[in-house]
């Protein structure tokens, strides 16, 4: 039994102007031949090891990209196995795009770490670094477990759980039905399970759709800059991304409307959000974009809140502070380079990291990077936002919809309900890959909570 | 204790319930000079709750049973009163069949088996103590209560209910063993000082009533399969339904009556401290726990052909006497019931299964197997597929011969042995369909295509039965491949059928195969139109035709098993600590140092290891 082939984008995401992905495996070349159309007409089958090709990156015919497919024959390859690297000129968009063609053409998404493991199992490390490769990969499992738990408790958990609670209850049903024909379980009727399976089937596609619209095109921490009008919100969100996106003027009320960037801060990638200043207005486009300013800080992960330091603490800072009790958050004190009249006692008392900083000046930067690195490195911090945050995430609910749409397809044909089931069971167990769970337990666990069962 | 040497034996199993007699038949015919201990010789291979075999899932472990060479499916089948196959029209991975069958008969007959098996002894004793000592090849010592003193190579102890026993009938309650019999007492202290891990279990039966004081007329009946069809690979003749069941309800005054004595049952007033399964409860447990439910159903089934006592499946109860008999006779039908046998908990000493490897011998003690309830489990039919496999996996090891493990994929027997040595058990476990993640290729009809061969290698198929077996998958594959080859013309009569089974009539040639791959399209359907089915048995066309209508299921089922074979052949050595592995996690070295699994496969299946920690141990492997 040969291993899978395994794909992913090997260039650091989210920089760089070339996106690398790396396929590798018995067919990784055979794959490759599907996506890549060179301007040679040589298929990359009927090159040596070590060459390369110019060509096409398509799509159902339609050209994705422009790349450079290089080839490597096992075993002499980063693996040991067939390697193929195509490299595009994309961003990140569009290789990811290129990513997904490979994965529909039959590569599985790669584990963390797991090329350098199929490098050490084929050969192609000594001993001395294969201590190495397992540090890395333990380095990874601890991200992924805290991945894990931000899917089990945060925002995304909700959306997902409420799937899996829903196929779970039909599950059992199911169950208890084919374990206990002669208890009085109620029928199960085709025309209940089919619209159970619909509504899941509505709620995973938003699920991918959100994820794809470029809502988390890039991954990042999901980020919203509040505060009052004309405290440098704006400002802010330029310093932090180098160029004049917002509209920045001395007049409050300018940012009507919530614009979106993302920035790297360090060692951070964050989604940044810049808001309308949150007041009291009678201006009705003001009024939207406080309103969606207010939206936003309760759909962010990280709300980092400005205030004026050269202005009087007001009521409306108030407000503002109390209402962020319950947030992950970061006070920024800005315009330090103005003489200071706030007194930032109550904000100091509430949230607990606070920064003192110039963003017209630019200074402060790193105290702030500093700051927003210590309210996400902390446990509770849901970095999800209850949207999909990578392409391993995306991949399993593609799967979980791939095993429901088996699901429905089984039932309209009219199999019987030990297809239907076998296949709901295989969309739970997707779902509960990202939360750890084992699914057989699940079902077993929900039949005797619903039902009451047994001689 | 004045004791005596009362000989040497290959292997000894204690207890002869459904684990023990499976055990002690295979390891005797498998050339061991074979024991096998009972604490009352009229007890053997004793129902003492419901008198049926099979039923959901476990229907599929006694047929998985017969493929292997076990003996319960053809006794069952001897003596059965009421064939039913359960869940027809719900699919083939659920077909399960139950046989009501005559308990006294059952018994009989399996102790009449024995005393006739070669190289097997029944005997009436207690084993009160067992002493692992230093020896090569006996290293075992059973002690019975009269000084009897056995050296023996392997043990198999499947204990029941009676190790520790326990019974509880309202207030009264007092050391016993099922139905009457005496309880295993001394036996208990001398496991616990061997330094097994013993903890307490609890279960219960109800009530058998007189049948003369029932009143059928307004009970609803329920009769068997016409024809009934057998357990057994080997059974052709079936012979006919004998008994009926009925079935009533429970009322608002049933509910009264147990809700107003609820505080006299030992479970809620503490004296009980057995963990009980979720899937039997008593019927206070019931009424407790779905207070809204207005009724509950319950089943009259006739113990045997000589005998006037009724099974109440549904009523088991520890509540007192007097109070069942208040609640009995508030059900239809069941009014003037004379109760002959109280309802009654048990609660019994048995192993935590984490100590047990998958041939079921315990991890720190060589030649010590466990089975049945013993091990965790509930249920005859469970009892009986652990049996037979420990009994197979002691001879084995005598013999010097590679050990038999059934895997997830292969049945119902593997998967319930990987879920008890895999994640424990925290309460009786019962085998469900829902437990097997592989359960529409592993069907009850295909027991014997998936196990036949395993146990013609072992040596419990007979030849004979082994080449009518290689025929009969000859048979199927030449269907198979008949049906895909022949094409049926689109006419008239054709299209009326398909019509009328509301799927689309066809225009051109269509390959029968094609047809059968519509779900609504069947066997029986395509009868008259074609022309050259030949004479085959009905097993095959039934084989043929799932393999064919569920083929991408099937295959769907067969990718997956290959991904989790390639793991199943990384073997992981039992000996490691897992502490020493650096990269895993704490929660993972902590499970896999208690657990030990045997290969990459088990140990994914382990809850808190991660795909981080199984990469992990992969290349540590390889290291």
């Amino acid at each position: 039994m040969k291993e899978h082939t395994i794909a992913a984008i090997s260039t650091a995401q989210g920089e760089g102007g070339i996106g690398i992905i790396r396929i590798s495996g018995e067919d990784a070349i055979s794959i490759a031949d599907k996506v890549f159309s060179p301007i040679s007409s040589k298929a990359l089958r009927a090159l040596e090891g070590y060459s390369a090709s110019y060509g096409k990156i398509l799509e159902n015919g339609e050209v994705l990209d422009e790349a450079v497919a290089i080839v490597y024959r096992a075993p002499r390859s980063f693996t040991g196995e067939n390697v193929v690297e195509l490299c595009c000129h994309g961003g990140l968009f569009v290789t990811r795009q290129v990513l997904r063609v490979v994965l529909s053409n039959g590569a599985v998404l790669a584990e963390p770490g797991e090329f350098t493991k199929r490098a050490f199992l084929n050969g192609k490390m000594d001993l001395l670094e294969a201590q190495s490769v397992m540090d890395i990969i333990s380095a990874k499992s601890r991200q992924a477990a805290r991945a894990a738990i931000s899917v089990r408790e945060g925002a995304l958990s909700k959306k997902i759980s409420k799937v899996k609670a829903e196929l779970l209850t039909l599950a059992a049903h199911l169950s208890a039905w084919a374990d206990y024909p002669e208890e009085d379980i109620p029928e199960v009727e085709d025309f209940a399970v089919l619209e159970t399976l619909k509504n899941s089937d509505k709620s995973l596609r938003k699920l991918i759709d959100d994820y794809d619209r470029g809502k988390s095109v890039t991954k990042g921490v999901d980020t919203v800059i509040v505060g009052k009008p004309n405290v440098g919100k704006s400002t802010l969100m330029n310093l932090l991304s180098g160029f004049d996106k917002s509209i920045v003027t001395d007049i409050p009320g300018t940012t009507r409307d919530v614009v979106e960037e993302t920035v790297i801060l360090g060692d951070l990638v964050l989604r940044l959000s810049d808001t309308a200043g949150i007041r009291e207005t009678d201006n009705p486009v003001e009024k939207i974009g406080v309103l969606k300013a207010r939206q936003r800080l309760n759909s962010g992960a990280l709300v980092l809140a400005v205030f004026d330091g050269s202005e009087e603490f007001s009521q409306e800072d108030r407000e503002l502070v109390d209402s962020l009790s319950q947030i992950p958050c970061v006070a920024v004190i800005n315009k330090t380079d103005l003489e200071k009249k706030l007194d930032d006692s109550y904000i100091k008392e509430k949230i607990g990291k606070t920064v003192c900083l110039s963003a017209k000046e630019g200074v402060g930067e790193e105290e702030l990077e500093k700051a927003i690195t210590e309210v996400i490195g902390a446990e509770n911090f849901d970095a999800s936002a209850g949207i999909l945050s990578s392409e391993a995430q995306r991949e399993t609910v593609v799967s979980a919809l791939r095993s429901l749409n088996e699901a429905e397809n089984a039932l309209t044909f009219g199999f019987s309900l030990d297809a239907v089931t076998v296949c709901i069971e295989e969309t739970i167990e997707n779902l509960m890959k990202l939360t750890g769970e084992s699914v057989s337990e699940a079902v077993v666990n929900e039949v005797f909570h619903n039902f009451c069962l047994g001689k | 204790m004045v004791t005596y040497k009362a000989g040497n034996y290959d292997v000894a199993v204690i207890g002869a319930g459904h684990a023990g007699i499976e055990a002690a038949l295979a390891a005797a015919r498998l050339g061991m000079k074979t024991l096998i201990f009972t604490i009352n010789m009229d007890n053997v291979g004793n129902c003492p709750c419901n008198p049926s075999i099979g039923g959901t899932a476990k229907g599929h472990l006694v047929r998985e049973i017969d493929a292997l060479g076990g003996e319960m499916g053809k006794t069952a089948d001897e003596c059965f009163l009421q064939m039913r196959m359960l869940n027809r029209g719900k699919g083939p991975a659920v077909h399960s069949l139950r046989a009501q069958i005559d308990r006294v008969k059952y018994s009989q007959t399996m102790k009449h088996k024995i005393e006739l098996q070669e190289n097997l002894e029944l005997r009436q004793a207690e084993i009160v103590s067992i002493n692992n000592i230093e020896a090569d090849e006996y290293s075992w010592e059973l002690t019975t209560q009269m000084g009897a003193v056995f050296s023996v190579k392997k043990v198999i102890i499947a204990t029941g209910t009676f190790l520790g026993g326990k019974i509880f009938v309202g207030e009264v309650s007092y050391e016993g063993g099922p139905d009457g019999t005496f309880a295993a007492t001394a036996l208990g202290k001398s496991l616990k000082e061997l330094g097994l891990p013993l903890r307490r279990f609890k279960t219960g039966t109800p009530a058998r009533v007189l049948r003369s004081s029932i009143d059928f007329s307004e009970l609803c009946e329920q009769a068997g399969d016409e024809p009934p069809q057998p357990f057994s690979f080997e059974t052709e003749n079936m012979g006919e339904n004998k008994v009926l069941c009925h079935i009533s309800w429970t009322n608002e005054n049933t509910k009264q009556i147990i809700l107003d004595n609820i505080h006299r049952s030992p479970l809620y007033g503490g004296a009980i401290e057995g963990i009980g399964p979720r899937y039997c409860p008593s019927l206070e447990d019931k009424i407790m726990r779905f207070k809204d439910k207005e009724r509950h159903q319950l089943f009259i089934e006739p113990c045997g052909l000589d005998t006037e006592e009724m099974y109440l499946q549904g009523m088991s109860s520890s509540l007192p006497e007097e109070v069942q008999v208040k609640f009995y006779h508030t059900i239809k039908g069941l009014e003037n019931a004379v109760v002959m046998r109280p309802a009654y908990a048990i609660e019994y000493d048995c192993v935590d299964p984490l100590s047990l490897t998958a041939t079921l011998e315990f991890k720190n003690f060589k030649g010590l197997y466990g089975a049945g309830q013993f091990n965790g489990s509930s249920g005859y039919e469970e009892a009986a597929a652990q049996g037979l496999i420990a009994g197979i996996n002691a001879a084995l090891s005598a013999l010097g011969k590679e050990p038999l493990i059934l895997d997830r994929s292969s049945s119902y027997i593997g998967t319930l042995i990987d879920d008890l040595i895999t994640k424990g058990a925290n309460e009786p476990y019962r085998m469900m369909t829902s437990r097997s993640e592989y359960r529409l290729i592993l069907r009850q009809d295909n027991a014997d295509a998936r196990l036949t061969p395993l146990g013609y290698n072992i040596g419990l198929i007979s030849q004979e039965r082994y080449e009518k077996f290689l025929k009969k998958q000859a048979e199927i594959k030449e269907e198979i491949e008949r049906i895909e080859n022949t094409t049926l013309p689109p006419s008239e009569e054709l299209n009326r059928i398909l019509v009328s089974r509301e799927t689309s009539p066809v225009t051109t040639g269509v390959k029968i195969a094609d047809l059968l791959r519509r779900p609504q399209i069947t066997y029986e359907d395509l009868k008259e139109l074609d022309a050259n089915r030949p004479e085959r048995h009905r097993s095959v066309f039934e084989e043929a035709e799932i393999e064919v209508k569920y083929a991408g299921y099937i295959k769907k089922q067969i990718d997956r098993v290959e991904q989790v074979n390639r793991m199943s052949e990384k073997a992981l050595p039992t000996d490691i600590d897992y502490r020493e592995i650096t990269g895993l996690r704490l929660e993972a070295q902590e499970k896999l140092n208690k657990i030990k699994p045997i290969n990459i496969a088990q140990a994914s299946r382990i809850s808190g290891v991660s795909p981080a920690d199984i990469s992990v141990l992969v290349i540590w492997l390889s290291k």
